[in-house]
């Protein structure tokens, strides 16, 4: 068999299918992870329609635009969308696309796995915004403290619906996170041994390890909650013995470690723009890596911290606040390491670059105020004011959208074939990062003035005025910048540069395949030598030969050293993973009324899953 | 193209058993993230408890000790079947597994059974205080994790009757299924445990 023949085979088999409903059944990582990308970038720009609104309402003092209610349901569905509908789905989406790409790997592990994931994802947003437009969205902030969302004050299905958003949401996150994981540890390419992983890699591990211990935390809590709203349990209902700090507990085991899994994908993104556009390997590999890994223990050792208003013993709170400090030193050798790369190297400033740089000044700035409120004493002046507000979007928009927007300004010719527009690149740049600022960086004096977060509006006397209103105009600005880069980025995708296999002169393995790449990503996986494969003589670098091309064969490798070991059949398109998605869906959303949804949903979801997993045929041998 | 050097992998085998497997580091994961779930219930178990002066709280009985500590019994001996058939799906031995596992799911149809007469000896209900509550949820969750437990088995006993059982992965998912029996079981010691014995020794 020569190439050519080779070439049509693996075409054939690894193809998508076509017709009405195959957009349903289509299981490849790369369909899966456009489409889930896009989807958690359609509920961003919703998330942020309800921040627009939210900074109109507050623009100037008695305001009437919105009533406290339909505020109450704005703000909090802003900060779930921005959390669980955006935050972690986005970067486990983008780890979808890239991932196996950058590994040197044929598919992503369990893929139909990941489409399930993908349609209860898209489930939960349809869900909660449809309760938005019913008025009856969550209306108790994205954290959804008890007693607030006890029944006795809660009335009604908004605080369900949250509880059952976590629950989609959270199940999808996991099972993303455990296909990450087994990705990245079992199926390197061959010599990509554990040293020689992009930082980018090793920021996804971190990551979905993360996930695994943290997420559970907020779907104990939600099921509690539910459980108290739906039969009656009083885990959180101190008449009988529950608990309200109990919830504070639990969702902030979780509520911590979220922060670092959003931006942790983040830092690995900046680590591989920072290589490329800095021509030469981030500094300090090994530093970066333990920053990374230290980063992640100590997140799970923090989450008191939010709770220092609640009168915890004073032993706790000295502990929570030297670990909460502790976390600056991980953070500050990553930046440290950086900075050294910029120094050492040739920076060039086009725009995935520039959101970079931007990356560093936003997120600088957020770690200082979060060192700030670290300590009790100002903590327990500046708690549920507007200066916490600004602290945590310069920490997450810093750390995790403008690398994001860097990212995906990267990617996108890798994605789509196409260059975006450098110069509308510039111009979104300035545009958002001035915005940015603008908008937040008033917010921390609001809050050292006094102004609380969650207030609907305000009284003119306050004096908030001026500031809300440049707050405001900032948010403008912002979102302009918004407009101009995803315009840009739907402009690009059919009239953008042609970019070749690699626009950047970049190192790593996904480079190496054609934009967009084939359905099989690789015709011959690769072999990998170094840390920085196509810096050094890609053209004699080896390459495996021998997977089957009639069948949708992988390379396993082993965890360490990434030697071959042993080959593997991933199976073909099908219908299940989306009716099983339908039917949880429909399980969760009828469970908003009755605990029996779950024993007839389960009993259900059985036989699907046994659809799903069931053989079709002794040919075909897949169906992980 | 053809004068690179080049790693044939076309004689690897298709499978592997144990952490060479891509299906153990899966279970792992999902092993992770229950454990994960029971240690906060058992978290919020002790959190609860340190609300009351006495546990279970006044007027509140202890829960039976027999029906539980049949179920302690079952498990431990359900180690040997399932120990049987994850070493005969290691060698292919496809009889050995039909029976053990039929056997295996003997023992988790009968623990399923017993965890019904140890709900109702549970001796407090779900919305009595919060102790009947999260004793209730602990004791459910892990129902649940079992149930669904022994849906996949079952389903993986009748596919070994099928004429799909002779592909090699199929003996993988065997093995990895009688692998994470073992978290079953090492995960029930502890619950039992708390539920059963904390209220008295505490």
């Amino acid at each position: 068999m020569n190439e050519l023949e080779e070439r049509a085979l693996l075409e054939k088999t690894w193809a998508n299918e076509s017709g009405p409903f195959a957009w349903f059944r289509q299981v490849d990582h790369r369909s899966i992870g456009r489409r889930f990308l896009f989807t958690a970038f359609v509920w961003f720009a919703c998330g942020g329609v309800l921040a627009a609104l939210m900074r109109i309402q507050l623009a100037r003092p008695n305001n009437a635009f919105l009533s406290a209610d339909r505020y109450d349901q704005i703000f909090t569905l802003h900060g779930i969308t921005m959390m669980f509908l955006f935050g972690v789905p986005v970067m486990e989406a983008l780890a979808v696309y890239v991932l196996p790409l950058m590994l040197g790997t044929r598919a992503l592990a369990f893929p139909r796995a990941n489409a399930y994931a993908y349609y209860l994802f898209l489930f939960a947003g349809i869900m909660v915004y449809t309760a938005l437009l019913l008025g009856m969205a969550p209306d108790t902030g994205w954290f959804s403290y008890v007693p607030l969302a006890s029944p006795m004050f809660g009335p009604g299905k908004r605080v369900d619906i949250w509880a059952e958003l976590v629950n989609f949401t959270e199940i999808s996150a996991l099972v993303v996170a455990i296909e990450v994981v087994v990705t990245i540890l079992k199926q390197r390419a061959p010599g990509m041994s554990i040293h020689r992983m992009p930082l980018y890699v090793w920021s996804m591990l971190v990551t979905a390890m993360m996930i695994l211990f943290a997420m559970p935390s907020v779907m104990v809590a939600s099921n509690f909650i539910g459980l108290d709203r739906l039969v009656g349990t009083h885990l959180f209902n101190p008449a009988e013995g529950g608990d309200v700090l109990l919830w504070q507990h639990l969702f902030w085991f979780f509520g911590h470690p979220e922060v670092y899994i959003i931006f942790i994908p983040g830092l690995g993104i900046v680590s591989s723009i920072t290589a490329v556009f800095c021509r030469r390997p981030v500094f300090g590999y090994t530093a970066m890596v333990l920053s990374l890994v230290a980063t992640a223990f100590m997140g799970f050792g923090l989450w008191v911290h939010h709770m220092f208003a609640t009168g915890l013993p004073q032993s706790g709170e000295s502990f929570f606040t030297a670990a909460s400090m502790m976390i600056a030193i991980p953070s500050g050798v990553q930046i440290f390491c950086w900075i050294a790369t910029i120094w050492l190297g040739r920076p060039s400033y086009r725009p995935p670059f520039l959101f970079v740089l931007g990356f560093l000044a936003i997120f600088v700035i957020g770690g200082l105020t979060g060192v700030m409120v670290a300590s009790v004493p100002l903590d327990l002046q500046l708690h549920d004011t507007f200066f916490v507000v600004a602290h945590f979007h310069y920490v997450l928009i810093g750390g995790a959208v403008f690398p994001l927007l860097g990212g995906i300004f990267y990617w996108f010719p890798k994605m789509t074939g196409r260059l975006m527009n450098e110069r509308l690149g510039h111009l979104s740049f300035w545009l958002t990062f001035v915005g940015f600022n603008l908008t937040f960086f008033p917010m921390h004096k609001l809050g050292l003035a006094g102004m609380p977060r969650r207030v609907y509006t305000y009284l003119p006397e306050t004096g908030w005025t001026t500031l809300n209103v440049l707050s405001t105009i900032g948010a403008g600005i912002l979102s302009l910048g918004m407009l101009v880069y995803f315009g840009n980025a739907l402009w690009s995708m059919r009239r953008g540069r042609a970019a070749g296999s690699n626009p950047w002169d970049a190192d790593t393995l996904e480079w190496s395949t054609s934009s967009p790449p084939p359905v099989y990503n690789f015709q011959h996986l690769p072999v990998v030598t170094s840390r920085e494969p196509l810096w050094h003589e890609p053209d004699q670098a080896p390459i495996v030969t021998g997977l089957a091309p009639d069948k949708r064969e992988v390379l396993i490798t082993r965890v360490l050293d990434a030697a071959p070991d042993h080959r593997y059949t991933y199976p073909h398109p099908t219908v299940w993973p989306f009716a099983s998605a339908v039917i949880t869906g429909m399980m969760l959303v009828a469970g908003l009324f009755t605990p029996w949804a779950f024993a007839i949903g389960m009993a259900l979801l059985a036989i699907f899953l046994t659809g799903w997993f069931w053989p079709s045929n002794p040919k075909k041998e897949g169906d992980a | 193209m053809s004068a690179r050097a080049t790693i044939d992998v076309s004689e690897l085998p298709a499978h592997a058993f144990g952490n060479r497997s891509i299906m153990w580091w899966a279970t792992v994961g999902v092993i992770a993230i229950e454990a994960a779930v029971f240690a906060a219930t058992i978290a919020t178990y002790f959190y609860l408890q340190g609300n009351e002066k006495s546990w279970p709280p006044a007027d509140t009985p202890l829960p039976d000790l027999l029906w539980p500590s049949i179920n302690v019994l079952i498990l431990l001996v359900s180690l040997v079947p399932n120990q049987i058939v994850k070493s005969a799906a290691e060698h292919h031995n496809l009889r050995t597994i039909r029976i053990g596992m039929i056997v295996a799911d003997l023992f988790a149809v009968a623990f399923v059974v017993v965890r019904a007469l140890e709900f109702r000896h549970l001796n407090v209900s779900w919305d009595s205080n919060a102790y009947g509550s999260i004793t209730w949820t602990l004791l459910g969750f892990h129902t649940f994790h079992l149930v669904t437990d022994l849906a996949d088995s079952i389903v993986l006993t009748v596919l070994m009757f099928s004429r799909h059982a002779h592909e090699g992965k199929r003996f993988v998912d065997v093995a990895e299924n009688s692998f994470y029996w073992y978290f079953v079981v090492i995960s029930w010691i502890p619950i039992y445990g708390v539920l059963y014995w904390a209220p008295r020794l505490l």
